[in-house]
């Protein structure tokens, strides 16, 4: 039943994007993030709007899967909406009930807004959909690097989240193991008052962290054993490199945000 | 009477995807009180997860289980008690002890049965004298045993509940020669004094064969067999097929029979195999006396 929760959304498919440098595509979703709130008017929605099915289609990534990443921010949508809706008093006056009333200004913030959300989450996914988790790390270590003249320690960072990525996975099936052998003594998990479920996870939780502990010690010792002492002088067996067609992603991206910011000025 | 019985029983593991795997198929099996039963199979044969259906934890894709003539998932609400009459043991156990003391930890599954505190020191004092718990260990915490304690402490956990049908899956794993041992005798010892079922499953021929009266073979999700051990052990072409073998003093046994050596069939324990030899030795020598005696008289 755990197994079915998908952590890193990841989805492996051979297209253009998914070859891209992670550290571009990084920076590509952040001049992306940028653009959107560069302005609230409408051309940031609709430049946001067709980078995210540009961007879509090359990806080869099925279009629910991104219908999909909308589906757990739905009620803070509903939440913005209604906050929106609610409190911002500009313009005409459509609909009014006792204290209660709706405005122009309040309506358009609200669209606005949902339109904003959706954008941002679908363009960011796209990020996580077309790049591994380690990728990923990888990117984030390499373009922190900058941080190790002021002594921070940007490796060992980037070491820390990969071995917790990596030890997703196992502990599922650790927990789905330890679930399994406490029902199998008469563990009721999923049923009694909210006091009794939380004593139930007792039996589950402490096995989960004295094994998660055991995993840390050897794995510990098998870093020591292979000589493992920080990044110094550590290189890679993927690396990155920056090509042509990260540079024009990178490239497409700025001139994005380029052109509507000039449209702003233009027409507003 | 048959105390469990399957019935076309089929698992699918994530059916409906690519990933689709068929972990169990269609068996139909028959299981009696008061036996010990050996389970073999090479690896992902279907073993561990059939078992794990023996008690509920997993809801079979088609077919029927039957515990005691009642089909165990007819009432969902009255799986809990199903899980009480079939104890299962998973591998390495001693990574489910979660209490403060030994004592706490093997009555927890006594205590989830909604007995009185009378009855439950009663069972688990009953029960860690079976596994050789001293009682001086009872109020240390589990997490401050060592290996073979720890496996002990979480088999006694299941057998506390006196379970009609205990399922051991491969208790002894990693344990020394003479712990596995002592740890099988224990559990045959149980299983004479509870009259339950003990379904032993193991990858040692030697241990089945020493400890076991049937055995039910797995290969490739099928059920192979379900017979007496010995007439398992007579298939040992068919059991290599399969990735398994007859015990190696039943090998050695049937090559000296191969060679002319007057051995009776059906050895697979050193035990019977020491006694069939001597008596060969000590008949052979009584015929070499003989035939001397023989000699001098002419």
């Amino acid at each position: 039943m755990l197994k079915d929760i998908t952590l890193g959304q990841y989805f492996p498919v051979d297209s253009v994007i998914h070859k891209l440098d992670p550290r571009f595509k990084i920076i590509d979703t952040l001049i992306f993030i940028v653009m959107l709130f560069s302005g609230n008017y409408i051309w940031n929605l609709l430049a946001g709007t067709i980078f995210v099915i540009l961007v879509q289609g090359l990806s080869k990534i099925p279009f629910r899967m991104s219908v999909k990443s909308i589906q757990p921010i739905f009620p803070v949508l509903v939440f913005t909406a209604i906050l929106n809706l609610a409190f911002i008093d500009t313009g005409e006056t459509l609909w009014s009930w006792k204290f209660l009333k709706i405005t122009e200004g309040g309506l358009q913030t609200s669209i606005f807004m949902i339109c904003r959300i959706i954008l941002l989450i679908t363009g960011s996914s796209l990020l996580t959909y077309t790049t591994s988790p380690i990728l990923l790390t990888d990117a984030i270590e390499s373009l922190l690097s900058p941080l190790k003249k002021i002594k921070f320690p940007v490796h060992e960072m980037a070491m820390m989240m990969s071995i917790a990525l990596r030890f997703i996975p196992t502990l599922i099936e650790e927990t789905d193991k330890i679930m399994a052998a406490q029902k199998a003594r008469g563990a009721m998990l999923d049923n009694g008052k909210l006091l009794d479920r939380v004593k139930a996870m007792i039996p589950i939780l402490i096995p989960l962290f004295v094994s998660a502990f055991r995993r840390a010690e050897e794995l510990a010792t098998a870093m020591e054993c292979r000589c493992y002492q920080g990044g110094e002088g550590r290189t890679r067996l993927r690396q990155l490199q920056a090509t042509g067609k990260d540079y024009c992603s990178l490239t497409i991206c700025l001139l994005f945000l380029i052109i509507v910011i000039l449209l702003n000025c233009i027409y507003n | 009477m048959a105390i469990l019985k399957t019935e076309d029983l089929t698992y699918i593991y994530s059916a409906g995807t690519p990933f689709e795997k068929t972990a169990v198929d269609h068996v139909n099996l028959e299981i009696e009180s008061n036996q010990m039963i050996g389970v073999i199979g090479h690896t992902g044969s279907g073993k561990s997860t059939l078992m794990q259906h023996f008690n509920g934890l997993l809801q079979p894709t088609s077919g029927k289980i039957y515990l005691e003539q009642r089909d165990i998932w007819a009432d969902k609400s009255r799986l809990r008690e199903v899980r009480f009459q079939v104890g299962l043991v998973f591998q390495y156990p001693e990574y489910q002890l979660f209490e403060e003391t030994v004592y706490k930890d093997i009555a927890f599954g006594v205590r989830n049965m909604g007995l009185n505190e009378t009855e439950i020191r009663e069972r688990v004092l009953e029960t860690a004298q079976m596994l050789g718990i001293e009682k001086d260990l009872l109020e240390r915490s589990p997490f401050a045993l060592s290996g073979g304690q720890k496996r002990r402490t979480a088999i006694a956990g299941v057998m506390a509940m006196r379970p009609k049908i205990l399922v051991l899956d491969e208790p002894c794993a990693g344990l020394d020669p003479k712990g596995r041992n002592i740890m099988l005798r224990q559990i045959r010892d149980y299983q004479k004094k509870t009259g339950s079922t003990v379904l032993l499953v193991s990858h040692s021929m030697e241990d089945v064969a020493e400890f076991t009266e049937k055995l039910l073979v797995m290969s490739h999700a099928k059920l192979f067999c379900y017979e007496d051990t010995k007439l398992v052990f007579r298939k040992s072409e068919e059991l290599k097929e399969l990735g398994l073998r007859i015990p190696q003093i039943a090998s050695v046994m049937q090559a000296l029979r191969k060679n002319g050596y007057d051995l009776p069939e059906d050895l697979y324990t050193v035990e019977q195999a020491k006694q069939a030899v001597l008596y060969l030795l000590q008949n052979s020598r009584n015929d070499q006396i003989n035939r001397r005696e023989d000699g001098s008289s002419c």
